[in-house]
């Protein structure tokens, strides 16, 4: 792998340009049948409620974001601000406009994210790179003090929560582990679908070429400010859609602390431990990053539980967390993805060697 | 008036508290290019370290000096496990580095010393003082003296030293620094070693007032918008941006809170940050790179 | 490459000793332990875990069990995140190598509210004491939330009833000013309506600051309370923003004995950092602080002098946090009592163990035999009532510890009971829930 590695600093570290046409996926075509229709007949609860949940919104989070990051290059710190925004406005659709659909009102949430993305957008035509990070920071703040401010937005509740109204979809309930895993894993495919094309469209081309340089972009002509807030927007629909189901089909109840800077953080750790510029990333990183504390908790548990103090063991599971991240941004540049991309080309010339 | 008054200087005072986490950035962000979120762990381990060791019976100039040892040794460790390995890489892998590192430290402190509240006691009565007809606080006033010297000695640290005039050497162009011979591994050693020291400052100042405890982390996010004013790269702007970000904060909650229910800072500060940089994309302070195609 | 795919398969193998468990009769009861032992709120969660394992194992080992029947427990970290707390929750709900689960502490208000709709799927109940939803005593609508002994609207009808004592008469309210500081989340804007209430009633003047999360700087809160110059502050806030608080009123000139801290700033580890400024500060409290109750001195005969405590430092032993490990789980305990005289005495499920609790009745006597006269309150929990109590007691920092200063306040509850019910009835309308009809409940 070492012909991989960079000899100069890169800006951003991304995956090639692919432009050739694909073939028939028919590996995904195989995981999509086994996660609609063998996933819910073999997981219990615990993996539904607990792991593939959460681990699906995560990743579509986590593409949400690398739309933005990865292929447009604008780094945000934002992120679960624009996941509030989705679920608070889902709840208010469903709430005070109960003729909507589920479908139609997670939609019109993602819009009113979008929305709310180009608005927080718009300084990226003179803010760049750290600085443009730090405002970020300021819609991420913002949003979550609106959030608990205005209790309009939580329909007067003195907790400040907004819980899931019921989950129904062409009158079936969909409020079992089941259903709304079901409900996740159609949203995540259909949009990861959306996303896979999006990049691979002019736009997508027009975000990268700024991405890689936007006084570049500029000069070929492409309307670098109006690409950036669409990224924004676009990006900002995504991470909508997977905050009200962050809220909705995960917690099943949310608060603004629901959203906080950590969520974040966790996000932009999806993509890059994942890889930037990639959808399947995502994916990966998000399996990594909620995967993996709960291995680490249950591993801690069953290897030294009852001996060791448990909270020596809660520690040692953190710094192991944070030596494993450091190590992986050592060791995989360019994500987990590339890391698994090379497993693949050594797989095919099994057993030989390049 | 005199309340007007008050909540200036009252908030002008609790900006320099701001202001010395942010220099912690501000010295590492100008040598090694990392935005060091971690800077908040190395506060409350620094911190920490000093309590812990004032509490096996130190005294207290004693803990200090061997708090200062403990965090050049973590600089030391730091630089070998981190920042070489991760030479030449991207600004936001570095960043997300020191967030994986900000776990490790924050596990490392509570794991070792503890995850109890401590009291610290500086000494310094937090008390009012009245300065004719304006309250003061006594604590106030020694955390803006002490932030003083600290730039003093930091000044004369970076333009008298050999360490200092390399260190500029480095922040103004890597390549080149390397090129004279200079010796950049040695160079992040001292700087991280220095931010420690600096954060270990600002620990105990922060945990007098709070109590040493694992909160002393997030003051952080306090210190970010301060940056953001003042420039990554300007300790000056770092002090401006301080007192900008603490005046401002208070007589905005003061004025501006009651209108809208209270509780704007958390926000406002980078709300205030963000309109400075709309005017000036690099800070007050920061420097502004030329772009060429 | 290597490295990787041993991960993967050491991943895989864990995994799946975990999914399997083994069935056998349930002989012992199983108490699931959500505790947060790293993180921001690790140094107040400590010594909860402390008193609760030493009651556990105090019940195990001297009493023999509850009935017999032994205790077993397991820790799970939630760092009081929704998330992780889920996690927990999902992992111990089927039970321990077929202990079975009867009651759940949530441990954290997130993870309360994340898990109250799973629990009531799964019928368990949910012990959230002094915090959660205050509109769950109402069980007929939430019947599997329990916000036993004080909800934050009976904490806010008892502060007022502590100050009209202090004051010498409700008739005395009138005029006075009470500032609330409170954290501006959900917790701390709980109190607003019924202050709202009894401002009206008593005619003092109820004056809200709001602190912004997390609350390490707060000079110009304090500066506000100092221009309005209120008789009492009413102090709302948690983790730092109390030591913070109590710190800047004292630069502020604002006096600590007319500071009364609420339920959650009201341990030891509020006031310590405070240093002197925290001398005279008062506050509320449904588990005082103090090692001199009956119970402590049984926990330290045959738990702490034999080495057996789950305690790291010894001089937390009697601390607020430590004692409300304690009062947590003798309300856990002694509501799986209640149940095996209806069920026998055997494991409960989360079914009688909601039954348990809607039957739970500590009289004097009761709280006497068991040794936490004076440090619990009576309590008795209904199918309509799931908070019972709704008392505090005053206690008095004096630099080292905490001096009880008055006997239970008890709180108004009547007068409130209709924002709680009108509360409920919402939330059963926004949930098309049909409340239970208690009056048929056996």
């Amino acid at each position: 792998m070492s012909n991989l590695s960079h000899q100069l600093p890169a800006p951003f570290e991304h995956a090639p340009l692919a432009l050739v046409p694909r073939a028939i996926p028919w590996g995904a075509a195989a995981l999509l049948i086994v996660a609609f229709a063998g996933v819910p007949w073999l997981a219990g609860d615990y993996w539904l409620n607990a792991i593939l949940i959460p681990f699906l919104v995560l990743s579509l989070a986590g593409l949400g974001l690398n739309l933005l990051t990865g292929y447009a290059g604008q780094t945000s710190v934002g992120s679960a601000g624009f996941m509030a925004v989705g679920a608070f406005a889902t709840y208010a659709f469903l709430l005070r406009v109960p003729v909507l659909p589920l479908p139609v009102a997670l939609l019109a949430g993602g819009a009113v994210a979008a929305a709310v993305g180009f608005v927080f957008g718009i300084p990226s035509n003179r803010i760049k790179g750290f600085y443009l990070m730090a405002t970020t920071l300021a819609a991420q703040f913002f949003l979550e003090w609106v959030f608990t401010k205005f209790p309009w937005f939580y329909n007067h509740a003195s907790s400040g929560t907004i819980a899931a109204p019921r989950l129904a979809l062409f009158g079936h309930d969909i409020s079992g582990p089941v259903g709304r895993y079901l409900l996740t894993l159609s949203v995540v495919t259909l949009l990861t679908w959306v996303a896979r094309n999006l990049v691979g469209s002019r736009l997508g081309r027009n975000w990268m070429a700024i991405r890689d340089m936007d006084t570049a972009a500029a000069v070929i002509g492409i309307d670098v400010d109006h690409h950036k807030r669409l990224a924004f927007a676009v990006s900002s629909f995504y991470l909508g859609i997977a905050g009200a189901l962050w809220a909705f089909a995960y917690l099943g109840t949310a608060s603004a602390s629901s959203f906080d800077i950590n969520r974040s953080f966790q996000i932009l750790f999806i993509i890059i431990i994942g890889g930037m510029g990639s959808v399947a990333g995502n994916f990966i990183g998000a399996a990594f990053i909620s995967l993996l504390p709960i291995f680490l908790s249950q591993a801690g548990q069953a290897l030294l539980g009852g001996n060791v103090d448990p909270g020596q063991i809660q520690n040692l599971q953190k710094i192991i967390f944070g030596a494993l991240i450091i190590t992986f941004l050592v060791k995989e540049p360019e994500g987990l993805v590339r890391l698994l991309a090379g497993l693949r080309e050594r797989l095919a010339v099994w057993p030989l060697r390049f | 008036m005199n309340f007007f008054l008050e909540t200036l200087f009252g908030g002008l005072l609790a900006g320099t508290m701001y202001s010395l986490v942010a220099i912690g950035f501000v010295l590492i962000y100008k040598a090694s290019g990392v935005f060091n979120f971690a800077q908040g762990a190395m506060l409350l381990f620094a911190a920490l370290t000093c309590v812990s060791l004032q509490e096996a019976g130190l005294p207290f100039a004693a803990a200090v000096a061997a708090s200062v040892v403990v965090m050049g040794l973590l600089a030391l460790a730091i630089e070998r496990a981190v920042l070489r390995p991760l030479v030449a890489r991207s600004q936001i892998t570095l960043f997300m580095a020191t967030l994986g590192l900000s776990f490790i430290i924050e596990g490392l402190a509570q794991g070792l010393m503890g995850a109890e509240v401590r009291a610290l006691d500086l000494g310094i009565d937090d008390v009012p003082v009245f300065v004719g007809d304006v309250m003061l606080s006594q604590f106030d006033l020694f955390a803006a003296a002490t932030a003083a010297v600290l730039v003093l000695v930091l000044a004369l640290l970076f333009n008298k030293t050999r360490v200092g005039v390399s260190l500029r050497a480095v922040a103004d162009d890597t390549r080149a620094a390397l090129s004279i011979g200079i010796n950049l591994n040695r160079i992040w050693q001292i700087v991280w070693a220095v931010a420690g020291v600096v954060g270990l400052v600002a620990g105990l100042l922060w945990g007098a007032r709070q109590g040493v405890q694992f909160s002393l982390s997030l003051v952080v996010l306090k210190a970010l918008p301060v940056l953001i004013i003042g420039g990554f790269t300007s300790i000056g702007g770092a002090i401006v941006g301080g007192l900008i970000v603490g005046a401002a904060e208070n007589l905005a909650e003061v004025y501006v809170g009651p209108l809208v229910g209270g509780g704007i800072t958390s926000w406002f500060a980078y709300f205030l940050a963000l309109a400075f940089l709309y005017v000036r994309p690099a800070g007050l302070f920061g420097e502004r790179a030329i772009e060429r195609v | 490459m290597t490295t990787f795919l041993r991960r993967v398969a050491v991943a895989a193998a864990l995994a799946a000793a975990f999914c399997g468990h083994a069935d056998a009769a349930p002989s012992e009861q199983f108490f699931p332990l959500a505790t947060y032992r790293v993180g921001a709120y690790a140094s107040s969660g400590i010594p909860v875990w402390a008193g609760m394992i030493d009651y556990l194992r105090y019940i195990n080992e001297v009493e023999g069990g509850i009935n017999g029947v032994k205790l077993v427990w397991q820790e799970c970290e939630t760092e009081w995140t929704a998330e992780k707390g889920i996690e927990c929750y999902e992992r111990f709900k089927k039970g321990l190598n077929g202990a079975p689960v009867a009651i759940y502490h949530p441990n954290g208000a997130p993870a309360a509210y994340a898990l109250s709709d799973k629990a009531a799927a799964d019928r368990i109940p949910l012990i959230t004491l002094g915090y959660g939803r205050t509109e769950a005593t109402d069980g007929a609508v939430f019947p599997h939330n329990f916000p036993v002994m004080l909800t934050f609207y009976s904490e806010a009808s008892a502060v007022i009833n502590y100050i009209a004592q202090r004051e010498g008469g409700f008739a005395k309210l009138k005029g006075k000013k009470i500032a609330t500081v409170y954290h501006d989340s959900a917790y701390g804007r709980e109190t607003q309506g019924p202050l709202k209430l009894l401002a009206e009633k008593y005619g003092f003047e109820n004056i809200q600051i709001p602190v912004a999360d997390p609350g390490n700087e707060q000079s110009s809160q304090w500066r506000q309370v100092r221009q309005a110059k209120p008789d009492w502050v009413f102090l709302r806030t948690w983790g730092v923003s109390t030591p913070v608080a109590i710190k800047t009123a004292a630069r502020f000139g604002f006096p600590a004995d007319h500071i009364i801290g609420d339920i959650w700033a009201s341990s030891n580890e509020d006031v310590l950092p405070a240093g002197d400024a925290g001398k005279g500060y008062l506050a509320l409290t449904p588990y005082p602080g103090g090692a001199d109750f009956d119970i402590h001195k049984r926990i330290k005969t045959h738990i702490l002098d034999k080495g057996r405590s789950d305690l790291k430092d010894p001089k937390s032993f009697g601390s607020v946090y430590y004692n409300s490990g304690l009062v947590n789980a003798a309300i856990a305990v002694e509501a799986i009592r209640a149940g095996q005289k209806k069920f026998g005495n055997r494991p409960l499920t989360g079914d009688e163990g909601r039954w348990g609790l809607e039957h739970l009745n500590l009289d004097d006597a009761r709280l006497k035999e068991i040794g936490f006269l004076g440090l619990m309150q009576r309590l008795q929990l209904s199918c309509s009532d799931h908070e019972g109590g709704g008392s505090v007691r005053v206690q008095q920092w004096d630099g080292k510890s905490w001096k009880l200063i008055t006997d239970w306040v008890s709180s108004d509850r009547k007068t409130l009971r209709p924002l709680i019910d009108a509360k409920s009835a919402a939330y059963a309308r926004e949930k098309g829930l049909v409340p239970r009809n208690c009056a048929r409940e056996s």
